[in-house]
């Protein structure tokens, strides 16, 4: 065979080879685009976007996710008009104390626009840790939360590691927190 | 890679079917475009050799053979056609009611079909994987097919001379032999200029081309189609299109989905106005609606842009940009975005205005107060002296289980528990409140409440949209039309003349139009003693001729 025609048939072939690679790769962002719309979750082992929410009867005090790097963060979105949500509090609440010693800290993130009927809830649930407002729905839509009650289980570096949608059994509750409990 | 060299001198590459520049078919290689046996030539693609008949070796080229068959992109386009109309025979989920659930309205409205349809995943057609596949595969297809055949017939359009093989021109459709010594040559060629035929001669032997351009045609639509195929994929990317949609109450201060928590708005007011009933002119057409017929939707709102750190969930800073409103048709633009007015929801409660009076007596008053139901205080004094307390507060109140309970943050359906707390008293008197609910909870009250008066709110619902891709679709489409056009409406014509000892050969080639080539030929011969050449086609088998032309036509659109 002759150098050119070898020479010809090389460059052919490196023209047809990336030609099919850039139009694979089309294909492929095409259907990955596809698929991400239909169902835009937060993934299991992506690092937990940053937000900051302002607390329930603390007058203006704000908590933001970063500051509270090495720390567990146990987000739990959840509404007063959502029947499961009331179920899984006082489990919350009854392992709150312990686990807080621990360095994990629960962040329940309330989807109402009313602040006197979460009050009256908190008051009446007698709820210790900190209940953050989220108003506008912002950090909602951050985390892509679908249905509530949804809980996401952070762990020391910030990374999720749990995400549970519905309600939480105190048992399972527990099993999650040892998760992200930071080690000593 | 095997090379045929031609006795002309010419070397052509393998696959080569017609040689690129005498035309002399290559014997072994008949069997290519269906020469064998035929009395005519196959003069598609002009008999060059299609890249993809070149070599069948790598897997890369047993892919790009694949894809570069027209067999595989009909197929692809038909599959595509069926299942576009499989997804039209049930409404998409996007058309179906948005507060049913799907699961169960295809099995409900259309039955047992409707379930299997649902299962299928046809409720979501348009926006499955496999039919983007689909899109996306036709896409490569026509890129390889393309490729693989623009190269070769530009090249063999390039390099055909003037001078042809005799057995090329014999098996051309139109051919003419003449056996005279009186031939006006010169004459011939003046003919052909005025009919705007472009001349190339050697050494006696006549190349007249017309038109060449239109056999470019299906290559331009082809890059239209591709343009137009990455207009409709640069929509998945945010950076290029966005298509959001908000609900914003009256007085209320939002983020604009979409814009990465850059732009805010608040809605100052929403108006729907409607025709005046009144109006002679129009009062027949109202009457005979039944209803108000709307004129104008409008939202009159002021856009902010946050000023500090984007951080989610945070209270922003904002800057006005600008004022203005939105109605159909005439959206708000600010930045690289557009609001259109899209929806509204009319009369959603706001405020709600309560009195005490005495239980027994609706005419006394011990004063009012205003709860404002998205943010309401949770106690009230009134002139009197009386303290109200809100115990609680249903936005959307329900019975169950015989308590109230709320099913939703909006005040779609408010209720309240008060504790009145008379003057001096530090033991409240209990009653529930609602719409078409007044109780007494202990049952020996002495007071009451009453509602007194109510404000309500309008919603709208604004599309947020982006769209840096509509020019990309439009100069793909534009492209296409182009190349449709281009191939459409001209055709190319070519005529061979060969001269002999005793006279001379004349040969035509079309794509199209048999008729018009052979009209020409007989414009340019006049005078000039050449013999008017046949239609060897119809000679052969006149009743068929009709549908060999369409057949023709389907070998053009291929190319």
């Amino acid at each position: 065979m002759k150098e050119s025609t070898l020479k010809k048939k090389r460059k052919r072939l490196i023209f047809r080879t990336s030609l099919l690679a850039v139009m694979v790769g089309l294909l492929v962002f095409a259907i990955v685009s596809t698929l991400k719309d239909d169902k835009a979750v937060i993934a299991k082992g992506e690092q937990a976007p940053n937000f900051q929410l302002e607390k329930f009867g603390s007058e203006g005090e704000t908590i933001e996710l970063k500051d509270l790097e090495g720390k567990g963060v146990m987000l739990n979105f959840w509404a007063t008009y959502c029947g499961p949500c009331k179920d899984e509090m006082p489990y919350m609440e009854k392992l709150y104390p312990k686990y807080k010693e621990k360095g994990v800290e629960i962040l329940a993130v309330n989807l109402d626009t009313t602040e006197l009927v979460v009050k009256r809830f908190i008051d009446r649930y007698d709820l210790t840790f900190p209940v953050l407002q989220d108003k506008g729905g912002q950090v909602m839509d951050l985390y892509n939360i679908g249905p509530i009650p949804t809980t996401l289980f952070i762990n020391a570096d910030g990374e999720i590691v749990e995400q549970v949608t519905g309600p939480l059994t105190l048992s399972k509750l527990e099993g999650y927190l040892q998760q992200i409990t930071p080690e000593e | 890679m095997k090379e045929i060299t031609c006795e002309c001198g010419h070397v052509n590459p393998e696959g080569t079917v017609l040689c690129e520049s005498c035309g002399k078919p290559v014997e072994k290689n008949q069997h290519i475009d269906g020469n064998e046996g035929n009395k005519l030539l196959n003069m598609r693609y002009d008999g060059s050799a299609r890249r993809s008949q070149t070599y069948n070796r790598t897997y890369v080229d047993k892919i790009w053979n694949f894809f570069s068959s027209v067999k595989v992109g009909v197929t692809l386009i038909v599959l595509t056609l069926i299942a576009s109309a499989i997804g039209t025979i049930l409404p998409q989920e996007m058309y179906i009611p948005p507060n049913v659930d799907a699961s169960t309205h295809y099995r409900d409205q259309y039955g047992l079909f409707g379930q299997i349809y649902y299962q299928l995943g046809l409720h979501n057609t348009f926006t499955s994987w496999w039919y983007m596949l689909l899109l996306a595969l036709i896409g490569i297809s026509i890129v390889i097919a393309s490729i693989d055949r623009f190269f070769p017939l530009y090249k063999t359009l390039k390099k055909q001379k003037p001078k042809r093989h005799e057995i090329f021109m014999k098996k051309q459709r139109v051919f003419g032999e003449t056996k005279s010594n009186q031939l006006d040559i010169d004459l011939f060629k003046n003919n052909l200029k005025k009919r705007h035929y472009s001349i190339s001669e050697d050494n006696g032997h006549i190349l007249a081309e017309k038109n060449r351009f239109a056999r470019w045609g299906p290559y331009v639509n082809h890059i239209g189609l591709i343009i137009f195929l990455i207009g409709s994929l640069m929509r998945f990317v945010p950076a290029f299109y966005i298509d959001e949609y908000v609900w914003v109450r009256e007085g209320e201060t939002v983020m604009i989905p979409g814009t990465d928590g850059q732009y805010y708005m608040k809605n100052n007011d929403f108006i729907l106005e409607t025709y005046d009933e009144g109006d002679e002119r129009f009062k027949e057409a109202i009457q005979n609606n039944g209803a108000p017929v709307p004129k104008n939707f409008q939202t009159d709102a002021v856009i902010y842009k946050r000023t500090d750190e984007v951080v989610p969930g945070k209270e922003p800073e904002l800057e006005k940009v600008k004022e203005a409103s939105a109605k159909m048709n005439h959206p708000i633009k600010f930045d690289e975005f557009a609001l259109y007015q899209a929806s509204y929801q009319l009369n959603e409660f706001e405020e709600m205005t309560f009195k005490v009076h005495d239980k027994d007596n609706e005419d006394t008053n011990y004063g009012e107060f205003t709860v404002d139901l998205t943010n309401p205080k949770s106690e009230y004094e009134l002139d009197s002296g009386h303290r109200v307390v809100i115990e609680d507060y249903y936005p959307e109140y329900e019975m169950e289980d015989g308590r109230p309970v709320s099913i939703s943050k909006y005040p779609k359906n408010p209720a309240f528990v008060f504790n009145v707390y008379p003057p001096g008293e530090s033991e409240p008197e209990t009653s529930f409140l609602g719409i078409g609910a007044n109780v007494d909870a202990s049952g020996d009250n002495e007071y009451k409440l009453g509602l007194v008066n109510f404000d309500v709110r309008d919603v709208t619902g604004l599309t947020v949209k982006k769209d840096h891709t509509l020019w990309v679709i439009a100069l793909g489409g534009a492209i296409f039309m182009i190349g449709v056009i281009q191939g459409m409406y001209w055709n190319h014509r070519r005529i061979w003349l060969q001269p002999k000892a005793d006279g001379v050969w004349i040969a035509g080639h079309t794509n199209k139009n048999w008729f018009a080539l052979r009209r020409d030929i007989g414009k340019v011969i006049e005078g000039t003693n050449i013999k008017e050449p046949i239609d060897q086609h119809e000679m052969k088998d006149d009743q068929s001729s009709v549908s060999e032309e369409e057949e023709h036509g389907l070998k053009y659109n291929q190319q």
